[in-house]
């Protein structure tokens, strides 16, 4: 029991840790595609340094929740991906909250964000914050969707039994999982405040949704949540991981699996970062009025997944 | 789940013929229209061949070949350069807007997917299950015919309503006969030529390739 705290513990942290360099990853291959000379991988480290070191500057009519928010977002983060098995499948944390809950913790940062946008009442925020709950209440349904469809495969909720299922469990295709991996690819590019539904370097008021909404946030409080931001990137592609592509990740007890593990992860973790940085440079970002149909096909994708499921898979 | 391997890998390509089917219906682009079909094309060729491959039914592969040369190769060859000659390559402008296409779209999948349900359990081969794909396919392009106005669009919709039919009869029938495989790859290769013609003679008579001008055409 004591090394599974222990892995817990050290899972989690080194998703905190390593989420900036996720983030650096991305932003390196998306210079290296564009032909811009790259930023180094550790340049999120860098930023959040400097903005740990400055002093905070706070509007007059800021509310204690104005302060508490980003405290709270990186909090519901760091859970998150505490929760999500990235390297050990089945810690001891993980009977916590299931998939669903998981949504839950999401939405609460969210809500929070969104308060905290709001609080200090310029406009840029009150937009950001709108444009976020209009992409984030079509991302929500559709996220569970996915999630349905790797809970009817391995009949259940949990995440540590769904990745036991399609993991190490006799080997089968599962085209419903196709289906759902692209829904799933789709919500988190809208929740991430990724191109094609938003663009994260860019402060033009016409597009901009999640930088509108942290426009106020200076030194330590933007700190914490660019990084909780990080977090958040590294907390769906570990989700994703999990279920679509769980191969590699150690049972529990086994702790001989777990330097192959640590690779593969990381190899997945290249590849997807990768990725994504490519489909952000072939893709041009959407008006925020197509963003409902962006998030409307991942909702039918999904549901088209749990058809599927019904008819080729039961 | 009981199925080998390249069955499930039959499966998967079902699913993703029903993939592109619901792209092709979010398509706003000739150009891309044409790439889909293309890749529905190679996604039927594939598991034509598997199912060819499982079964042991040898006159499968001719039907892939068939379908790999004519749909994956000529057909989307020459419709990229009817598209360059008619200077058609823009925007298709869509009857129903995309999502609402996309609902009834799902709508379509459901009803199809129940219709087969009874009618696969008749039918004795390992892939029957793909049945109600294929139909929910048919069906799907049917829906791009009606809801697209201009020409080149509503033709790849009947040609992606063929990959269906096609698709139905190697799942549920392990295929037709050659001779009317043959038979029926002729018919959609004349039907495009002759379609093709008929681009060039509406675009002579009304300027554009929009089928709501021959709405027109009607006795006092």
């Amino acid at each position: 029991m004591s090394t599974g705290i222990l892995l817990q513990l050290a899972q989690t942290l080194l998703a905190i840790l390593l989420a900036p360099l996720l983030m650096g990853w991305v932003n390196q291959c998306r210079a290296w595609l564009q032909g811009r000379s790259a930023p180094p991988i550790t340049q999120p480290y860098r930023t959040l340094k400097k903005l740990f070191h400055k002093d905070a500057v706070i509007a007059h009519n800021a509310s204690p929740l104005f302060r508490f928010a980003p405290y709270m977002i990186f909090a519901c983060m760091a859970l998150a991906a505490g929760l999500v098995p990235t390297i050990v499948n089945d810690l001891p944390f993980s009977p916590a909250a299931d998939v669903i809950a998981l949504v839950g913790i999401f939405a609460l940062a969210r809500v929070f964000l969104a308060l905290a946008a709001m609080d200090i009442g310029t406009s840029f925020g009150t937009l950001g914050a709108r444009r976020e709950m209009l992409v984030s209440f079509l991302a929500e349904p559709a996220l569970l969707m996915v999630f349905f469809t790797a809970s009817l495969i391995s009949q259940s909720t949990e995440l540590p039994i769904i990745v036991q299922t399609l993991a190490h469990q006799e080997f089968a295709i599962y085209p419903s999982l196709a289906f759902a991996a692209v829904a799933f690819w789709m919500i988190s590019v809208a929740e991430n405040a990724r191109i094609p539904v938003d663009n994260p370097s860019t402060h033009l008021e016409l597009t901009m949704i999640h930088e509108a909404m942290i426009l106020e946030y200076s030194a330590r409080h933007l700190a914490l949540i660019e990084w909780a931001v990080a977090l958040k990137l590294f907390t769906y592609s570990a989700l994703g991981i999990a279920l679509f592509l769980p191969w590699g990740i150690a049972e529990q007890g086994d702790i001989s699996a777990l330097p192959l593990a640590l690779v593969a992860m990381v190899a997945k973790l290249l590849l997807g970062g990768a990725v994504l940085a490519f489909i952000e440079t072939i893709s041009a970002k959407v008006r925020l009025f197509r963003a409902p149909e962006f998030l409307g096909t991942a909702f039918l994708l999904a549901v088209l997944g749990m058809l599927i499921h019904f008819l080729l898979e039961v | 789940m009981s199925l080998t391997y390249h069955l499930q890998i039959v499966n998967l390509l079902a699913a993703l013929l029903l993939l592109i089917s619901f792209a092709m219906l979010s398509q706003r682009r000739i150009a891309g229209l044409i790439t889909l079909f293309a890749w529905q094309g190679a996604a039927l060729a594939a598991s034509t061949a598997l199912v060819a491959w499982s079964t042991g039914q040898h006159h499968l592969y001719y039907s892939a070949a068939l379908t790999l040369v004519l749909k994956v190769i000529a057909m989307p060859w020459y419709f990229f350069r009817i598209v360059k000659k008619l200077d058609v390559g823009r925007d298709v402008e869509p009857m129903i807007n995309i999502p609402t296409t996309m609902l009834i779209g799902i709508v379509l999948v459901i009803f199809a997917f129940n219709l087969a349900l009874p009618i696969s359990e008749l039918s004795g081969t390992v892939t029957r299950s793909t049945l109600g794909i294929a139909l929910a396919t048919v069906l799907l392009a049917f829906l791009m015919m009606i809801t697209r106005s201009k020409a080149i669009p509503q033709v790849i919709g009947f040609l992606a309503m063929e990959n269906g039919l096609f698709f139905a009869a190697t799942s549920a029938t392990y295929g037709m006969p050659l001779v009317v495989e043959l038979g029926v790859a002729l018919d959609v290769m004349v039907g495009v030529f002759v379609l093709s013609i008929f681009f060039f003679q509406i675009r002579e008579t009304f300027d554009s390739l929009d089928l709501k001008h021959m709405e027109k055409l009607k006795e006092r």
